[in-house]
């Protein structure tokens, strides 16, 4: 071990093998939540060719919506988190049927700015409804506990947050490639006019759809309160952007990819801090230059799908 | 199109005109008794610019909350009744800048309290000063804030004397010869706050290499693990972490999760009950500075604030920033005394000569550049509340 | 008629500034801050709407520009004394701790430096289409920001630069909001002015007809990014203050409203909606505060004027989609025609 240790010294530059296996397992850790957050994000998009910029700010509604079961309903936190991400669901309906649906067949650029006039609107909202001063988020003990191997402090979220991960992504997976549900969704990304007279019930396609988006982003909420257990109206704003720059790390609209990109843009975020600690003043900045250098050289991300221009 | 736009830039010039002229004939508050000129009349007005929403929304309500009981409590001077005029700067510089504008051209108070936050209140310095109005903040500790301006003035001590105070207390308290810093390196306070810590804690291990590293973060960051692996792995004997409240409980969290021992200190930003509620048994030993305690309270006017406090948030305990708040208002109803005068200029020159004031945060002498000279309180937090440690006398 | 017109023109003028020398004369400081707010507005929003109305790109990069101009005007205004003071954590770069222009050119190297990121920028960028272009200009805005957060011996860091000189009265306000008006009025009605429109209309067809897309693109970006480089340098001296923090997205969000409102490729009608919202958002104060007389629940209320201005832009969006004045625009011969039967001069203005 310690002659192990000397070699990965010489190659690190002096950083041993327990911190850089503390900083991996860090970044594995924020990786599976920005993943988790942008399997949703990268679903929105992939159907309706939206960013939809409130995606950070329904999470954030989502972890208000849990405190207050936690806190002023008294709910076991099972039940809070349960309702909460069903409420998220619904309101992830509203916000497509407020304000994105009126303007399906008005140019993209207005519903851009429908999408970011929702994100503002929740967070002004939030303010006003919660409170400008930051909450805890209940914590459940179970879960945010830490467990040490040798120099190595793993908290238990770090392992579940990536199960949650993966098992919502197959289960994404098996509802978009062997459900009727499934198809239509699918079917709309595609051409959401033809898939219409082929006979799909075209809004409540996309209505699942932000159903279902949502509904993950407030699972990513959810995660997110607990490993970081502080909630405030504007905490869903850098990870939404985020989510978003993973998924197009990952191929925006391709939900394998979006993984893949939250991880990449989680290991590289914190292993940027450890190998150039001087730069540390600079991490957000890197994620943005992260997306750039992708969409300048791989606009379609790293697993590419190539999706055509329509004329 | 010049033809279109020029005809329509002077149109709306009439039209802007119209509507802000209108505005000084309209009564300009909803507030009953304001006669619009404080130096008239029965009203004497204190305008409080602070953040109620944003970033900043929390310490702005804080100190407002303060500066409310002190209203209640002194509800006259002179045989005149004191009206507060609220005026909320979003966190925001363009807005503050507004805000100040507003207070004293529209509202034409006597003198202004705020703001929390210091590059809100230097939004405001030039605006004060030019029309000579004298400002006092509750708890900017930026030296900006005051420097080059006769008319802004502070309650609390500004960074050195903080950063000076804490790395004494790491090196003489908890023996520390090494220290790590992790900063928020966008918020004024902390980088100030960290850069004079260095400075006094080098010259009293007279050690070149005592920092032994420094890490940054950005406002509203969640993730610090990476900064803080870094940190573990040089072995600090102390982290030195100023920062807002906000990511510092955060930030002390994942310290204990990632098995760091060393105690962790910071600065009196910490003092606010979201910073226990969010970090929990977490944040049990960490110590900062502040400018005042509920515990030992250091003049009659502590206690008597105290016990008005207790009595009007039914149990709860004042944070040192609501104790400033209460003090930038006995402040400038103490300078109108001794003016005998709502005038501003008057107001200025008898705060610039306060001395050994007694304020509920301690003795107030206002030195000359307009800061305020007082002792330091150093506090823990123990079973879930902040517990008294020591105090620092000035100088 | 045509030579009535540049007549009319003049004597608007005139008339525009004896205006500005009235408020000059009777307003107080106050109003005069806003009035000032309200032609840098202007400023900020027709170099926005160059980029995002008239071509069609669809740009959230304004904050960094104004940054970019901001901090240029600041540093090279500034007394040396002062900039002693500013840095007293780390000592300022040479040579620019010495630097010392007058405002004019200040302002103008604001503006160059400006365009110069913004042709570097935009250059790679304006690859991408639709919202990837949103979302890249986006990060570049935020990188300029924490690149100058971190920058502490040009920009003060965090601590922000205190005492820029308060040049920025309400004669260059005005003038130079004249003066942008003027020139993107007719960047507009020239030849390359038609080629934005064709862009934005439709990017295929445009380029079918030999339109150089790219060299557009850029050009139409760069000078709103110098135009924002001007008014975020004009900004600065209002305030006489500017720190990192000034600079985030809500900063472009305030810009982008104003041209929603007034309408994406209108100019005169960004001019209408800079005003608007500005004095607007001054007159809405009373939303805050008459809900926090008497009432110390503080905090949960006083946001209600920030609500109603995000649920205004998804009203506009939602319901006038076009804003005040679509994409027309407020002129002589529409003023004619309001008041006259007589058919349309030659030539008309539609666009």
């Amino acid at each position: 071990m310690m002659n192990l240790n000397a070699v990965f010294q010489y190659f690190t530059n002096g950083m041993d093998l327990g911190t850089f296996l503390q900083h991996l397992t860090n970044g594995i850790s924020l990786g599976s939540l920005y993943a988790l957050v942008a399997i949703g994000y990268t679903m929105v998009y992939g159907t309706l060719r939206l960013i939809n910029f409130a995606h950070g700010d329904v999470f954030m509604m989502t972890t208000y919506f849990a405190f207050y079961g936690v806190s002023t309903f008294m709910l076991p936190w099972y039940v809070s988190f349960i309702l909460a991400v069903i409420l998220t669901g619904a309101l992830g309906m509203l916000l497509e049927k407020g304000a994105y649906r009126p303007l399906r067949n008005a140019p993209k650029i207005s519903i851009m700015i429908s999408a970011i006039g929702a994100s503002f609107l929740l967070e002004n909202l939030a303010v006003v409804l919660f409170g400008g001063r930051p909450k805890a988020f209940p914590s459940v003990k179970v879960l945010t506990d830490s467990v040490q191997f040798g120099s190595v402090s793993i908290q238990k979220l770090t392992f579940v947050i990536p199960i949650v991960t993966i098992i919502f992504l197959f289960g994404l997976l098996y509802l978009l490639n062997h459900t009727k549900t499934g198809m239509a969704m699918r079917a709309v990304a595609k051409d959401y006019e033809t898939a219409g007279i082929m006979g799909v019930n075209v809004n409540l396609t996309i209505s699942q759809t932000f159903a279902i988006g949502s509904m993950l982003a407030a699972v990513g909420g959810i995660m997110w309160g607990l490993k970081f257990p502080q909630i405030a109206p504007l905490m869903g704003v850098m990870p939404g952007l985020k989510a978003f720059i993973a998924a197009v790390i990952g191929g925006i609209g391709n939900i394998k990819g979006a993984v893949i990109g939250g991880f990449i843009l989680g290991i590289g975020e914190i292993m940027i801090v450890a190998f150039l600690p001087s730069l540390s003043g600079y991490r957000d900045a890197f994620a943005f230059v992260f997306l750039i250098v992708i969409l300048l050289f791989k606009p379609t991300g790293i697993t590419g799908e190539k999706i055509a221009e329509k004329v | 199109m010049r033809k279109k736009a020029s005809v329509l830039v002077s149109a709306l010039l009439v039209g802007a005109l119209v509507m802000t002229g209108c505005g000084t004939k309209a009564p300009s508050t909803p507030a009953p008794g304001s006669t619009g000129s404080s130096s008239s009349g029965d009203v004497i007005k204190i305008g409080v610019f602070e953040p109620m929403t944003g970033a900043n929304a929390a310490g702005g309500a804080l100190e407002v909350e303060g500066i409310k009981l002190a209203n209640k409590l002194y509800p006259e001077v002179l045989g005149k009744k004191v009206e507060l005029v609220l005026v909320d700067n979003k966190s925001d510089k363009v807005e503050a800048a507004s805000a100040a504008s507003r207070l004293v051209e529209k509202e034409k108070v006597s003198a202004i309290i705020g703001s929390w936050g210091s590059s809100l209140s230097m939004a405001a310095g030039d605006i004060v000063k030019t029309a000579q109005v004298p400002t006092v903040a509750a708890s900017a500790t930026n030296p900006l804030v005051t420097k080059n301006n006769d008319f802004y003035f502070r309650v609390c001590f500004i960074d050195p004397f903080q950063g000076k105070v804490m790395a004494n207390y790491a090196f003489n308290k908890l023996n520390a010869k090494k220290v790590a810093i992790v900063q928020e390196v966008s918020s004024d306070y902390s980088i100030g706050l960290a850069k004079f810590f260095t400075d006094s804690f080098k010259q009293l291990t007279g050690d070149e290499n005592a920092i032994v590293g420094v890490s940054n973060y950005n406002t509203g960051d969640q993730d610090f693990s990476a900064q803080l692996t870094n940190l573990k792995a040089k072995n600090p004997d102390v982290i030195f972490a100023p920062g807002n409240f906000t990511e510092s409980s955060l930030l002390i969290k994942q310290a204990r999760q990632l098995g760091i021992k060393a105690p962790i200190i910071g600065g009196d930003t910490w003092e606010t009950p979201e910073f226990i509620d969010i970090g929990k048994d977490a944040v049990e030993g960490a110590v900062f500075s502040t400018f005042f305690t509920s515990e030992k309270p250091i003049t009659p006017e502590s206690e008597k604030f105290l016990a008005e406090y207790r009595k009007e948030y039914s149990g709860k305990e004042p944070a040192a920033v609501t104790a400033l708040g209460y003090d930038a208002y006995i402040v400038i109803l103490d300078a109108i005394k001794r003016a005998n005068s709502a005038d501003s200029v008057k107001i200025k020159e008898q705060l610039a000569t306060t001395k050994n004031f007694a304020g509920a945060a301690g003795m107030i002498t206002l030195d000359e550049n307009g800061d305020a000279v007082k002792d330091a309180v150093i506090k823990q937090v123990k079973n879930g509340k902040f517990a008294f440690m020591d105090i620092v006398k000035a100088k | 008629m045509k030579q009535k017109k540049t007549l009319l023109t003049v004597i608007t003028i005139f008339v525009l500034f004896a205006l500005v020398y009235l408020a000059d004369q009777t307003l107080d400081p106050y109003k005069m801050r806003i009035l000032n707010l309200c032609a840098i507005y202007v400023v900020l929003g027709l170099s926005m709407n160059l980029i995002n109305g008239f071509t069609g790109l669809f740009s959230l990069g304004h904050a960094g520009f104004m940054a970019v101009g901001a901090y240029t005007t600041a540093i090279l205004t500034m007394p040396d004394v002062v900039k002693g003071q500013n840095f007293f954590m780390a000592p300022m770069m040479k040579p620019l701790d010495t630097a010392h222009v007058p405002f004019f050119l200040a302002l103008l190297i604001s503006g160059i430096l400006a365009g110069v990121v913004g042709y570097l920028i935009g250059a790679p960028a304006l690859r991408l289409r639709g919202d990837y272009l949103a979302i890249a200009t986006l990060g570049f805005a935020e990188i300029i920001r924490v690149v100058f957060t971190n920058m502490q011996s040009v920009t003060n860091g965090a601590l922000g630069l205190k005492g820029i000189p308060v040049s920025a009265n309400i004669w260059w306000t005005f003038g130079v909001a004249l003066v942008t008006v003027l020139v993107i009025g007719s960047l507009i009605n020239s030849s390359y002015g038609r080629a934005f429109k064709a862009i934005r209309e439709d990017e295929i067809a445009a380029e079918s007809m030999g339109i150089n897309l790219f060299k557009h693109k850029v050009l139409a970006f760069t000078i709103g990014a110098f135009f924002a480089g001007i008014g975020g340098g004009l900004l600065g001296s209002l305030l006489g203050t500017i720190d990192p923090l000034m600079f985030r997205f809500f900063l472009t969000f305030n810009v982008l409203l104003i041209i929603i409102l007034g309408g994406m490729g209108s100019i005169t009608g960004t001019i209408i909606s800079a005003f608007i919202i500005t004095i607007g958002g001054e007159l809405l104060r009373f939303l805050d505060e008459s809900m926090t007389i008497g009432n110390l629940v503080i905090p949960g209320i006083s946001g209600m004027r920030m609500v109603v201005f995000s649920a205004l832009l998804m009203i506009v969006v939602l319901f006038f989609n076009r804003g005040i004045m679509g994409t027309k625009e407020l002129s002589w011969d529409s003023f004619f025609n309001k008041f006259s039967k007589k058919p349309l001069a030659k030539g008309g203005n539609k666009q």
